[in-house]
């Protein structure tokens, strides 16, 4: 997608939407943040308390007594803390891995730099409250370049990118006794073995809030164009960035299979 | 028509979450197919070639100032062995107590806590990370592991090394079990004392392993006995530790 683009594609068309590194690692990763939540959330249920500093235990003041996470949410479903940890951290690495292959191949396509780089023009108040009106509207795409990511999709895949995905995998090494040995100095970032954990844990709410959001406006948006986009490649650009009531693009006139390059 | 669309937002949404509910039930069939499992378990050996990749062999587990300790040093596992061979031992304050050295090793030992007590002493204020999440920071002292196998004279055959305890667990005793770059490892002691007291029973008295860059678990409590061995097979089920063999803990327990 490549916002300068002279050509705009018009309402309708079919574009290539998203690259395959894209659409490759955000199938593999939702799959890992869908076990590692799950595998996380049993292993928080062994001791479901979070401390500051570098050690915590039952005697120790606790600045969250977490719930017990029921069983439709954790894996597995019955407590089994062994099982759980084998999902976590054979997941561990697929996203931490997976997350450092993409960053290479985006920032070697130069994706990052052409989609997720904010401009000062974005960042005014006055775009900044344009462009959450459409969203209250259900526009999300600026007809001028459909392609092109609003800003606040842009923020929050920069804060989900190069914020909460690093800050929980740093976390996740933090609480690594072996790591700990390894890298000394992950765990000097967080101030302490139980601050890393307690962060771990804020960075998966992060991540949780972000998912739901995502998967509200992605409905919102139209599913099964957003989906189709992230699987095949190709979305189809709605009239004037505008969805239905139900969310899908209102498509008029002749559709148009447009090629983006 | 805004029925309709209620009704299908509601749908999506609803299809979200018993997709999710079929998605995390599956999850768990697939961990019981024996092919998944072993993929799924094999992340052990790669964290472990990871880690080992990257750290120096003698990399020290961080040590903290003595005000930095936990105020009360939590207890887990067994905290009484409560056998009659114990309470023999601990009714002598450990006296009587041998820690037997044998296995793939050419001078048999039988060490008193006198003994552990006289050899070159390694002190270490530490952090003990429960497989649950917790921690808790204590001051530990005993001679190196490596000191006492060198004593033995280890033999190259030797792999592994066994640690065999007094407390028991469905009538067999507690066991675990490390490798030699852990056995070698200078924060790797035969602990006998815990902020500068003799151990406390519940913490493992009279003697423990510690062996700080792994999880709590692998800190074997109440040591009796410490085998070299060439291989783990044909010792409990073969998986080298008593969660090991029957719960799925890992070996490695580095994270």
């Amino acid at each position: 997608m490549d916002a300068s683009s002279p050509d705009i594609p018009p309402p309708g068309a079919l574009i290539r939407r998203h690259g395959l590194a894209t659409r490759v690692w955000h199938w593999v990763n939702a799959v890992a943040i869908f076990v590692l939540i799950g595998s996380g959330l049993g292993i928080s249920n062994a001791h479901p308390r979070l401390y500051w500093g570098v050690y915590g235990a039952n005697f120790d003041q606790a600045w969250w007594q977490l719930p017990r996470f029921p069983a439709w949410i954790t894996i597995p479903a019955s407590y089994n803390l062994a099982i759980s940890r084998r999902w976590h951290l054979f997941f561990a690495l697929v996203l931490g891995f997976g997350l450092l292959a993409y960053m290479i191949w985006s920032l070697v396509d130069r994706h990052f730099q052409r989609d997720l780089t904010l401009r000062r023009r974005e960042l005014t108040a006055r775009h900044l409250w344009a462009d959450f009106r459409a969203h209250l509207d259900f526009r999300f795409h600026d007809p001028e370049a459909p392609r092109a990511y609003n800003v606040f999709q842009k923020l929050s895949y920069v804060g989900v990118l190069f914020v909460a995905l690093p800050l929980v995998i740093l976390t996740g090494i933090a609480l690594s006794p072996g790591m700990n040995a390894a890298w000394p100095w992950v765990l000097d970032l967080f101030g302490g073995r139980q601050s890393a954990r307690s962060v771990h844990f804020l960075c998966m709410v992060a991540i949780a809030a972000f998912t739901v959001v995502h998967l509200a406006l992605v409905i919102l948006a139209g599913a099964g164009n957003e989906l189709r986009s992230m699987v095949t490649g190709r979305w189809r650009v709605p009239p004037d960035g505008q969805v239905d009531a139900v969310g899908d693009p209102v498509v008029r006139g002749p559709v148009v299979t447009g090629e983006p390059r | 028509m805004s029925g309709g669309v209620i009704g299908r937002r509601g749908l999506i949404g609803g299809g979200v979450v018993g997709a999710t509910g079929l998605l995390l039930g599956g999850c768990d069939r697939v961990v019981q197919a024996p092919a998944t499992r072993r993929i799924l378990f094999m992340g052990e050996e790669m964290q472990m070639g990871l880690q080992r990749a990257l750290m120096d062999r003698d990399a020290l587990a961080p040590e903290y100032r003595p005000e930095q300790r936990s105020p009360i040093f939590r207890a887990n596992g067994t905290r009484d062995p409560a056998t009659p061979l114990y309470e023999a031992l601990r009714a002598g304050n450990f006296a009587d107590w041998r820690l037997i050295v044998g296995g793939l090793v050419a001078r048999p030992l039988a060490l008193s806590l006198a003994d552990l007590g006289a050899m070159p002493q390694r002190a270490q204020i530490t952090r003990h990370d429960c497989v649950e999440g917790w921690s808790a920071v204590g001051k530990w002292q005993g001679p190196r592991l490596g000191d006492v196998l060198r004593a033995g004279g280890l033999r190259d055959a030797a792999r592994f090394i066994v640690f065999t305890c007094a407390d028991l667990y469905g009538g067999k005793p507690y066991y675990e079990s490390i490798d030699l770059v852990d056995a070698f490892h200078p924060q790797t002691i035969l602990a006998w004392a815990l902020n500068d007291r003799f151990l406390p029973v519940q913490n493992g008295a009279p003697c423990r392993l510690r062996v700080e860059r792994q999880l709590g678990y692998k800190h074997a409590k109440y040591l009796m006995r410490i085998d070299a061995v060439a291989s783990l097979d044909g010792i409990g089920k073969g998986k080298g530790g008593y969660w090991e063999d029957n719960v799925d803990y890992d070996w490695y327990a580095g994270i």
